[in-house]
């Protein structure tokens, strides 16, 4: 995918001026979080749970190369292939071949973050062979060319009369004539269109929630059912999963799901779980006829063992995105990248590099909510902390921000200087906002003052009223 | 150096050791064909009849519809009743399992009965559920020559047949049930957790059934477990 990072600033202006995008982002702010809520408080175990399932990713991260291991041997054991590929050219080079050998022209796919990491839809179409997004959401952006904006609900920003006419304009080729207004009904016209595609498909591509060491079993999770047609029609199966997805045994996804769609939309359980093992049988009558399983490194290797291993416990669920008060006003298009959110702040500029996406960790009031809501407990401010003193240490940043920190560090540790100079700074403002208590405007505070007054400090500073409290309480 | 030991030597490097000792690895095999169980929520720590109960409650919250019947002899002539009263075609899909071709078809003549995988003309589709998990609602089917999977998804009707004596409360004993059956084979090709008909929120989040999978689902419990 095109990486867009570098324009955040500008992207996010955009986005708080886009209306339509208001009302679907206030969808998702009370919508997902309620659900959440509603769900943790239904399971009394559920705290327990998201401590357990962090467990069961350490100790995976731990041993990352036994279990890869393991599962490689249980796929090759029931027939299928693993493909090892360490960056996004090799993935899709596997890819290809695999589509070559069955002469593929058309492939269905499922969701899949990794195909959209390594991009494989413009590849695909380059080399000749059709890619169809068949859950909703992505078959809706890819008829608008958009990337998606949410990790579960990737046509999160899009309105129902942007849907009518991106069908309207595309399904005419297959009888579609009128412009549909009706939600269902453009579900409905979907449905139908896919069906096809399913059954006519050559491969089938879905990623994986989870890759099981004990069996050699893929696992995906969906609510539409689209990836279970996607892996059970087309005569070759390819799962496209990254490194840290190995899981040990069925007891340990079990744990894992209960926090999964629990986190995510609120639900108990998605509608579907799938687990996939090899191909089909020798006597079995549907299923695909060959399995391979596409494991990508991606740069993820590189981060065991340094401050950002924890970010691969990740399930992507998207609580995180769904708590956050930034991406509730920006969406995920603004994070310019595939991950948006929080952890696409913490994960991206490792994946993108922190020049290209210096801004999104700044883009966090370090509110903490994306953390408190993570089922598996990843300190997402810690590393976004990690991320801004990288910037700092690498002079990343430009000059006047750099210079600005550095001017407040000099003060800030020398405390009784910094007292001093704040002292005076306080009381310059009050006098120059005189009685009505704002400024209206400010040399170098422009982006808050042309929006918005500037109050003035009111009163005595923190540490005056500390020391007359402590005064106090001591009498 | 192939990519493959590019990876796990990379993986290696970052934690600061070779391959692992045969300790550790033995350790480590030990525990995953251990697979002991984790936390399991207390809810799904039940007697059967009030599993039974609590399956019938998650699957219709889930919008899914739930039956009980005596006895397999039952089940043609309810499933007629089911059609009728949705207005359905006479004609079904059943998966080529003796469980289901067995079960009296022929005293319901008007209902044409075909026997195979999913197609996409089918509009319901009749499956045997390998076994119930109370705990959350869910179906657990697993796919072989008699229980082709797609018989469980291209359908836009799917009805699902459930012996009680194979509900269970959590999915850890439906595991075990699993593995118990499939000693000599392994894991199955596919294993379908179901929880609910079909549904999407892609559009607006606004609820909708029915997106790629089947768009109602029904059960059919049948018997008391014993």
């Amino acid at each position: 995918m095109q990486v867009t990072s570098r324009n955040f600033k500008e992207k996010a202006s955009g986005a708080l001026k886009d209306d339509d995008l208001r009302v679907a982002l206030n969808r998702v702010k009370t919508g997902f979080t309620t659900a959440r809520a509603t769900a943790a408080s239904n399971l009394p175990e559920f705290e327990d749970l998201r401590n357990k399932s962090r467990d069961i990713k350490d100790d995976v991260l731990e041993n990352l190369d036994y279990y890869l291991e393991y599962f490689e041997e249980k796929v090759i054991a029931q027939g299928g292939h693993v493909h090892w590929c360490s960056n996004a050219t090799e993935a899709k080079a596997a890819i290809l071949k695999i589509c070559r050998e069955v002469d593929a022209k058309t492939v269905t796919k499922g969701k899949s973050m990794i195909t959209e990491e390594i991009a494989l839809n413009k590849f695909l179409a380059a080399e000749g062979i059709e890619p169809i997004e068949t859950d909703l959401g992505e078959y809706i952006i890819q008829l608008a060319d958009e990337p998606p904006s949410h990790i579960i609900g990737p046509a999160v920003h899009k309105t129902k009369e942007q849907v009518t006419e991106l069908f309207y304009e595309h399904h005419q080729k297959y009888g579609y004539t009128e412009r549909e207004e009706d939600a269902e009904k453009l579900v409905g016209e979907a449905r139908a269109v896919l069906r096809h595609k399913y059954v006519t498909a050559d491969v089938g591509i879905t990623g994986a929630n989870f890759l099981v060491a004990e069996t050699g079993s893929t696992v995906i999770v969906t609510n539409e059912g689209n990836g279970d047609l996607t892996q059970s029609l087309p005569k070759t199966h390819i799962v496209v999963a990254s490194l840290e997805k190995v899981i040990p045994t069925l007891e340990d996804v079990s744990t894992v799901m209960r926090v999964l769609a629990r986190s995510a939309t609120g639900q108990e359980m998605s509608v579907y779980t799938t687990f996939s093992t090899g191909p089909k049988r020798k006597s079995d009558i549907d299923g695909p006829e060959n399995f391979h399983v596409v494991l990508l490194d991606g740069g993820r290797s590189e981060m065991l063992g340094t401050e950002l291993e924890e970010l691969l416990r990740c399930i992507r669920c998207g609580a995180c995105m769904n708590h956050c008060p930034v991406y509730h006003a920006v969406g995920g298009h603004s994070y310019g990248w595939v991950y948006p959110g929080p952890i696409g702040a913490a994960l991206n500029p490792q994946m993108v590099g922190l020049e290209e996406a210096r801004h999104l960790p700044n883009a966090s009031t370090f509110c903490g909510r994306c953390e408190e809501v993570c089922p598996v407990h990843i300190p997402i401010p810690k590393i976004l902390r990690h991320w801004r003193e990288k910037s700092f240490e690498q002079q990343i940043g430009p000059k006047p921000e750099r210079w600005g920190i550095e001017l407040w560090g000099f003060f800030a540790k020398r405390p009784t200087l910094y007292r001093l100079v704040t002292n005076i700074a306080a009381q310059a403002l009050t006098k120059l906002a005189g009685r009505r208590g704002r400024l209206k405007s400010f040399p170098m505070l422009g982006g808050w003052t042309s929006v918005r007054d500037l109050p003035a400090p009111q009163g005595a500073t923190f540490m005056e009223q500390w020391k007359k409290s402590k005064r106090g309480s001591r009498k | 150096m192939n990519a493959r030991e590019k990876i796990l030597g990379r993986i290696r490097t970052q934690k600061g050791r070779g391959p692992l000792g045969a300790e550790k690895a033995d350790q480590l095999k030990a525990k995953i064909e251990g697979h002991a169980r984790n936390l399991i929520p207390k809810r799904a720590q039940i007697p059967l009849s009030d599993q039974v109960d609590l399956f019938q409650e998650k699957m219709e919250t889930l919008l899914a519809t739930v039956e009980r019947v005596d006895k397999t002899s039952d089940i043609p002539a309810r499933i007629q009743e089911y059609l009728s009263r949705h207005n359905l075609p006479s004609r079904v899909k059943i998966s080529p399992s003796p469980q289901l071709m067995d079960l009296g078809w022929d005293t319901i003549p008007t209902l044409e009965v075909v026997t195979g995988a999913g197609a996409e003309e089918d509009e319901v589709g009749i499956s045997p559920a390998f076994a119930g998990i109370a705990e959350t609602g869910t179906l657990m089917m697993a796919s072989g020559p008699e229980t082709p999977s797609t018989v469980n998804f291209l359908p836009e009707n799917h009805i699902a047949i459930l012996d009680v004596a194979q509900m269970k409360g959590s999915y850890e004993e439906a595991w075990d049930s699993l593995r118990a059956e499939t000693v000599d084979t392994g894991m199955p090709r596919t294993v379908n957790l179901i929880s609910g008909p079909s549904r999407t929120a892609d559009i607006e989040q606004r609820l909708i059934m029915g997106a790629h999978g089947p768009k109602t689902l029904h059960v059919i419990l049948v018997g008391d477990g014993t």
